[in-house]
């Protein structure tokens, strides 16, 4: 225990001299919490629309009035020919353009049908469905609303309806920020455990300590915990500070408990630090375990559900994110934090994340070798 | 006496490279034994299949008594190594390091002050100060005194002078000469010729071969041919016509002389005066001396290379 006691302490004393580190432990997770919670949105908002009225009558007015005022929609310009549209299009000052054709009034007063044209690019499938979905609320509501009262109208009475009323539970406002930070807090998380403790032992590697320490009496299992130990520290440490932030600063809900976010990351932790070492025993220099570190980090946070459902990726994609550790986090965090999930709730990603921490922490204590060919 | 340390038929092949082949060795209790041998000659590989870092292909190695496959764990409890690379941990003071290295050997520093006493307190001034804002004697004196914290039996220097300026060099083989006392069996390797002659016995390696085991003037009597210390205006063109002689040695460079050994028995200064004075050569010195250990070892070499070529 004596020995244990004295490498934690030694790996303290490392990790606070080191000028470098101190600021990547701190600091960088503070502003991706405050940036990537603010920049990661799935909002649409003031999209930029060029307008092109042919028909100028007070009708059409009025219709381009529903879009300037629905707050969804910034009026950028306007134009006359569908060949000056298009410039605008591909200049990017708009990704709407709204073409209400000439007898536009006349048709509605008559009581026929008038068409109008929406041109959105589409460049970003997500925003153009986003705002595809406005344009079609937009005038729905003026069909339902205006055209009734028209002296023409056909339509004396209003039809009955079905009327969807939808409400959002667990984000009844659909805040972003409430879904996104617990998702950004495992990424913190898993970035500083895994790079932390990939590079460690690597470094003792590079700088040859690891042949001093190597020819000591210390045990295996001493040295291991001795490495992984204070990462574990940190990285719980990193979570309350997030935490802490997410409440303070994001006003995030926290519905479910603390201490089961503490149990599940400190097991999460464990997978984390058992991939680093791993790496770590692979790699000769902190270059490799760096790359191989990084590579890791990207495919799991693409795959975790962070910034896109995993239910609209392709189905060989969805079973490989189950053995994505980031995901089962991100998944429990969510849950526990907006839904306030037991820990029955998330028992399978619980489960899975357990059988990681094993398999990861067997296989890099195995593969770690006081002794080389 | 006791052998501290034995080594029978080691070969250790890396890839292609056979860095030890069949290398036999038996260094007795308080010893203070050198391995001499340049960049390459397989110095590290013996040492760190001693201290149980590396296993040998073939062969067994029994350091302390203990077999180093087997007993293991129980060698290193027993040995201090010092690596040919400074490797303690540069981001942590002078102090530091010592009692980590106390710590983790289960010993305190307190415990075997008085070993180390004679070279920590050179230290002492400087234990606030980080290991990688040392000088490099003060480095190696750090290395030294950390790989001595826990008494050990057995020493093993993998090149400690190597890059040390020449006063550091003499005070740390000073250094040694005092642990000696202490009955520690000390192993050191160097690609030095001149301290050579300060250990008890010495072994050559060469190509992972071990040429010679003997003290330092047992090697040098393997040194039989007359020896010449020769001098002229023009050093390369010295050499040249030198190895052309047809009763040529071993002919090489000596600091600002070149070293020439005759292949014949008995042979005057004059007469190699008299081959030298029909070149161009001016200022022409030739004078007898009697072999140094780098002699002996050029000389080895030599008969070595030969043998491998017929």
């Amino acid at each position: 225990m004596r020995v244990i006691g004295f490498l934690l302490q030694k790996e303290f004393l490392q990790i606070f001299r080191n000028k470098g580190m101190l600021p990547i432990i701190f600091i960088m997770p503070l502003i991706q919490l405050v940036i990537l919670s603010n920049a990661a949105t799935f909002d649409v908002r003031n999209v930029p629309f060029n307008l092109q009225d042919l028909d100028r009558t007070s009708l059409s007015e009025n219709l381009s009035e529903q879009f300037t005022g629905s707050g969804y929609f910034q009026l950028t310009g306007e134009s006359s020919t569908s060949s000056q549209a298009l410039d605008v299009l591909v200049g990017r000052n708009a990704d709407l353009v709204l073409v209400i054709p000439e007898g536009f009034e006349k048709e509605l007063m008559r009581g026929g049908s008038a068409k109008v044209q929406l041109i959105i690019n589409a460049e970003d499938g997500f925003s153009a469905g986003v705002i595809q979905g406005y344009t079609n609320d937009i005038i729905t509501a003026f069909n339902r609303d205006l055209i009734p009262q028209l002296p023409g109208s056909a339509v004396a009475a209003p039809q009955p309806d079905i009327i969807v009323r939808s409400s959002a539970w667990y984000n009844p406002e659909l805040v972003y920020v409430d879904y996104m930070v617990p998702g950004i807090l495992v990424i913190l998380v898993t970035l500083v455990g895994l790079f932390l403790s990939g590079m460690n032992v690597v470094r003792e590697k590079e700088i040859g300590t690891i042949d001093q320490i190597n020819v000591t009496p210390m045990r295996r299992y001493q040295f291991i915990t001795g490495k992984l130990l204070p990462f574990w520290i940190i990285g719980l440490g990193e979570l309350t500070l997030g935490l802490i932030i997410a409440r303070v600063a994001f006003h995030v809900p926290m519905l479910g408990s603390y201490w089961l976010i503490y149990l599940v990351a400190g097991i999460y932790m464990l997978v984390v630090l058992g991939m680093g070492l791993l790496i770590s025993t692979l790699t000769d220099s902190q270059q490799q375990a760096m790359f191989i570190a990084w590579f890791f980090m990207v495919i799991f946070t693409l795959m975790s559900g962070l910034f896109t459902a995993i239910e609209s990726m392709p189905h060989w994609a969805q079973n490989m994110t189950l053995a994505n550790p980031v995901r089962h986090f991100v998944d429990i965090m969510r849950r526990v934090m907006l839904k306030g999930s037991g820990i029955r709730e998330i028992a399978v990603p619980l489960a899975i994340l357990t059988a990681d921490a094993a398999l990861l922490i067997t296989l890099a204590v195995n593969r770690y070798r006081k002794v080389s060919d | 006496m006791k052998s501290a340390v034995l080594v029978e038929g080691v070969t250790k092949k890396f890839k292609t490279v056979t860095a030890l082949s069949n290398v036999s060795l038996k260094i007795s209790e308080g010893e203070l034994f050198g391995i001499i041998g340049a960049d390459g000659a397989g110095k590290t590989t013996l040492f760190r299949i001693l201290c149980t870092l590396m296993l040998a292909d073939e062969g067994r190695a029994e350091v302390l008594g203990l077999d180093s496959l087997k007993d293991y764990r129980g060698i290193r409890s027993r040995i201090g190594y010092m690596p040919g690379r400074f490797s303690l941990y540069t981001d942590l003071s002078v102090e530091e390091n010592l009692k980590f290295f106390a710590t983790v050997f289960n010993t305190t520093v307190e415990e075997n002050y008085e070993l180390i006493a004679d070279i920590y307190t050179q230290l002492e001034p400087f234990k606030k100060r980080m290991a990688g804002q040392l000088s490099g004697g003060m480095k190696q004196k750090l290395a030294l005194c950390c790989a001595l914290i826990h008494r050990p039996d057995l020493l093993l220097l993998d090149e400690p002078t190597t890059g040390v300026d020449a006063v550091s060099r003499r005070e740390f083989w000073q250094m040694l000469g005092r642990l000696k006392e202490q009955e520690i069996t000390i192993l050191v390797s160097t690609p030095y010729m001149d301290e050579a002659s300060l250990c008890d016995r010495v072994a050559f390696l060469q190509d992972g071969t071990i040429l010679a085991v003997d003290t330092p003037a047992g090697i040098t009597g393997l040194f039989t041919a007359p020896l010449f210390a020769v001098r002229a205006n023009d050093k390369h063109k010295l050499l040249t016509h030198l190895r052309s002689y047809p009763h040529a040695g071993s002919v090489y460079a000596f600091g600002s002389t070149v070293h020439y050994a005759d292949s014949r028995s008995s042979i005057s200064t004059e007469e190699i005066e008299a081959y030298l004075l029909d070149s161009e050569l001016q200022d022409i010195k030739i004078e007898k001396i009697e072999p140094g250990i780098e002699d002996t070892f050029m000389a080895l070499m030599k008969t070595d290379k030969e043998n491998l070529h017929e």
